[in-house]
C-alpha cells in the first residue's frame, strides 16, 4: 500500500534565549495507509515532538512533511487547523476532556465546525460511543467516568470526523492494567476494522507489541527496528 | 448558536466566583447609578434657571438685604421688563425637619416673572388682595396634606415670632424641573411687621429678581444695575439666575465633581473585578484552549467563547444592578429633602451609561484573555499544566 505520511528529512529545534536546542535530528519516515506504528523511546528523546509535527499542531525547523499528499509544513495557520479537523484524530495521554461537557458533548465538539445538521450530529456522536461501548454513559461528565472510561470518550471524540490517522500519545500512560489493555485492544480494532492508520507513542513495551511496526527514537535520531 | 451552550456551561463552572463577580458589577452599577443621579439631579436645578431672569443681590453676599427703593432704578434699566424681589423667610414648620423654601415675595409681579409656577387665575385674585395669605407648591400640599383655607404656622427665626398665614392658593409646576416646594407669601405683610417690632430692618429685599426681554443683553444690562449702585452703601452683583443657582450650590460643587469622578473609577474598578475573573478562567482554561485548537477551533471561536462568557456576565451583573438601582434610587430620594433637588430621577443617560458600560467592561475584560488564548502555541498549551 502506498505510504500516507511521509516525513523528509524533517529536523526540529527550540530556542530559548536565542540559545537552539537541537529536539529532532534529520529524521525521515515513511508510513503505509493502514499501518499500526508504535514509538518508543526514553524521556525527551523527542516523540511527542514527532507526533505533533504529523499530526499537523507544530512545525518543522527543516523538512517536509507529506500527508496524503499534502505538504502540511506549507499550510498557514488556518488551514492546518481545517485540514487537522479533516484528517486527524487525536488521542492525548491524559484524555483533556472538557469537564463541564457530557461524554456525549464532549464528542460532538469537532463536528460542530462541520455543517452537519443537529439529527446528523446525533447519530455521528452515537456511533462513535457505540464503537469505544460507551453508549449507556453519553450523559455522564467526565468526573462521572474511570480514567479508561474517559480515555475511551476521547477516542470517540477522536473517530468521529473519521479522520484516516489517529494519532495517540502513550494513550495508555496513565492507566491501570486492565484499562490500558482496553484501549489496546480498541485500537487495534480501529486499525483492523476501520482501516485507521495509526501513530501511537508508548513507553510499554506490551502496548507496542500491538503494533505492526515499532520505531525507537534515541536523543532525537530514529533508529529502525521491525517487529 | 452551537457554542452557546459552552459559554454558558463555562460560566457556570465556578458558580460561587460567577456569582460574586455578577454581584460585584451589580453593587458597582447600582452605586454608578446613584452617584450619576446625584450629578445629574444637580446639574439640572441648575438647567431649570430660566435664561432670561437675572438675580440682582448685594455684592458681598445674598444674606445681605439690599433697600426696596432700588426696584425703581432697576426697572429704568433699558431692556428690563420687570422688576420683582424676595426675602428669605427661613423659620420652622412644625419641626426642624420639613424643609422647604419659605419666601417674602412681592404678591403683585412674583408669579408674573416665575411663570413657571402655574396659580389658578382667581387663587391669585384672592391671594393679592389677603395681606396674611400664603400660595404653596403642590409638592408641599401633598406632602403636609394641606388645602385652600388651612393655616400654616411658622416659628420664626431670621423674623422672629410666631407667624400664621392661610393657604389661598396652590401652583403646579409647569416643567418635571419646576420647583414645586416652596412657599409664597406677602413680601408687603412682613414689611409692616418690621416696621412696628423692628424699624430698623424695615424696608429690606432680599434679593431683586429681573425678567429682561433678551437673554443675550442679560451681560449688558447686569453690567448697567451694578454700574448705577456703584459706591453706594449697598453695591450690587447682578447675575443670570443659572449662575446665582450655581454660586447657591457652589459649596456642594466640589462634592458633585468628585461624585462625578468617582462614578467613573467605579467603571474602572468593575473592569478589574471582571477582568480578574477571566484572566483567572482563561488560564485554568488553558490546556482546554490547546485541546480546542487541536480539534480544529479557529482563534475566532475561541475569541467568540471567552468574549461570550464576559459578556454573559457582565450583562447578568449590569441587569440586576440596573433593575435594583431604580427602587434604590427612588428609595433614597425618600431622604432627600424635597426642595433640594427639584428632579431626583434616573435620566435615560444614566441607563445608556450604565448598558454602555457594561458592554465595554465585558469587552476590556475579555481582551487580555482572547489575546493570551490566540498566542499561545497548541504545543505549549498541552503541556501547560497550572
Ligand atoms: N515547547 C518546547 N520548548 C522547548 N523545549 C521543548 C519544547 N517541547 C519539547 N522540548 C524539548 O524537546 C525535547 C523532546 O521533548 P518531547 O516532549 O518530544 O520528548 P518525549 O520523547 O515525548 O518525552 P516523554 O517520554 O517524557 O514524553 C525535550 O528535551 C524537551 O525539553
Ligand atoms: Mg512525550
Amino acid at each position: 500500500m502506498a505510504d500516507i505520511i511521509q516525513v523528509k528529512n524533517v529536523s526540529k529545534s527550540y530556542w530559548r534565549d536565542s540559545i537552539e536546542t537541537s529536539v529532532l535530528h534529520d529524521i525521515s519516515l515513511d508510513i503505509k495507509e493502514g499501518e499500526f506504528m508504535a514509538l518508543m523511546g526514553p524521556s525527551g528523546s523527542g516523540k511527542t515532538t514527532l507526533l505533533n509535527l504529523i499530526s499537523g499542531i507544530d512545525k518543522p525547523t527543516r523538512g517536509e512533511i507529506i500527508i496524503n499528499g499534502t505538504d502540511i509544513s506549507r499550510l498557514n495557520e488556518s488551514s492546518l487547523a481545517k485540514w487537522r479537523s479533516n484528517n486527524i484524530g487525536f488521542v492525548f495521554q491524559f484524555y483533556n476532556l472538557i469537564p463541564v461537557l457530557t461524554a456525549f458533548e464532549n464528542v460532538e465538539l469537532p463536528i460542530l465546525l462541520t455543517k452537519l445538521s443537529k439529527a446528523e450530529r446525533k447519530q455521528h456522536v452515537e456511533t462513535a460511543l457505540n464503537i469505544v461501548g460507551l453508549n449507556d454513559r453519553m450523559d455522564h461528565y467526565p468526573k462521572q467516568l474511570s480514567g479508561g472510561q474517559e480515555q475511551r470518550v476521547a477516542i470517540a471524540r477522536a473517530i468521529v470526523t473519521d479522520p484516516v490517522i489517529l494519532v495517540a500519545d502513550e494513550p495508555t500512560g496513565d492507566l491501570d492494567r486492565n484499562s490500558a489493555g482496553e484501549i489496546l485492544i480498541l485500537m487495534e480494532r480501529l486499525n483492523q476494522e476501520f482501516n485507521k492508520t495509526i501513530l501511537m507513542v508508548t513507553h510499554d513495551p506490551h502496548a507496542a507489541s500491538k503494533a505492526h511496526v515499532i520505531r525507537h527514537l534515541e536523543k532525537g535520531d530514529l533508529i529502525q527496528e521491525t517487529v | 448558536m452551537k457554542i452557546l451552550k459552552l459559554i454558558f456551561k463555562n460560566s457556570l463552572r465556578h458558580k460561587l466566583r460567577t456569582a460574586l463577580t455578577i454581584f460585584g458589577i451589580a453593587i458597582a452599577v447600582i452605586a454608578f447609578g446613584l452617584l450619576r443621579t446625584v450629578v445629574t439631579a444637580w446639574y439640572s436645578s441648575v438647567k431649570a434657571a430660566s435664561a432670561n431672569r437675572l438675580i440682582v443681590r448685594q455684592s458681598v453676599s445674598f444674606i445681605f438685604p439690599l433697600p426696596y427703593s432700588y426696584r425703581e432704578k432697576i426697572a429704568q434699566v433699558p431692556g428690563v421688563k420687570e422688576v420683582t424681589f424676595a426675602n428669605w423667610f427661613g423659620g420652622t414648620y412644625i419641626d426642624k425637619n420639613n424643609f422647604f423654601a419659605r419666601l417674602a415675595v412681592d404678591a403683585d409681579t412674583y408669579f408674573e416673572v416665575y411663570n413657571e409656577f402655574v396659580l389658578p387665575k382667581d387663587q391669585l385674585d384672592t391671594f393679592k388682595k389677603e395681606r396674611n395669605s400664603c400660595v404653596i407648591g403642590a409638592d408641599i400640599a401633598k406632602k403636609y396634606h394641606l388645602k385652600l383655607g388651612d393655616v400654616i404656622t411658622l416659628d420664626g427665626d431670621i423674623y422672629p415670632g410666631r407667624w400664621e398665614f392661610v393657604v389661598r392658593g396652590i401652583y403646579q409646576p409647569k416643567f418635571k424641573s419646576t420647583d414645586a416646594m416652596q412657599m409664597l407669601f406677602h413680601w408687603s405683610y412682613l414689611d409692616e411687621t418690621m416696621k412696628q417690632e423692628m424699624p430698623g430692618r424695615a424696608g429690606d429685599v432680599g434679593w431683586f429678581v429681573v425678567l429682561i426681554n433678551d437673554p443675550a443683553q442679560s451681560a449688558s444690562i447686569s453690567n448697567q444695575i451694578d454700574g448705577i449702585f456703584n459706591n453706594s452703601t449697598a453695591e450690587t452683583k447682578t447675575e443670570t439666575e443659572a449662575a446665582f443657582q450655581q454660586g447657591f450650590i457652589q459649596s456642594s460643587s466640589a462634592i458633585i465633581t468628585s461624585m462625578n469622578f468617582i462614578s467613573f473609577v467605579i467603571i474602572g474598578i468593575i473592569m478589574l473585578v471582571l477582568g480578574n475573573t477571566m484572566i483567572m478562567s482563561a488560564r485554568e482554561r488553558t490546556r482546554e484552549y490547546a485541546v480546542l485548537k487541536t480539534l480544529g477551533f479557529s482563534g475566532k471561536h475561541l475569541a467568540g467563547i471567552i468574549l461570550g462568557e464576559s459578556l454573559l456576565i457582565s450583562f447578568l451583573g449590569g441587569g440586576i444592578g440596573l433593575l435594583l438601582t431604580f427602587p434604590i434610587v427612588s428609595g433614597f430620594s425618600q431622604f432627600i429633602p424635597k426642595g433640594i433637588f427639584p428632579v431626583f430621577e434616573i435620566e435615560p443617560i444614566t441607563i445608556i451609561f450604565s448598558c454602555g458600560s457594561a458592554i465595554l467592561i465585558g469587552i476590556v475584560a475579555a481582551l487580555f484573555p482572547i489575546q493570551r488564548a490566540l498566542t499561545t502555541r497548541i504545543v505549549d498549551g498541552i503541556r501547560f499544566s497550572g
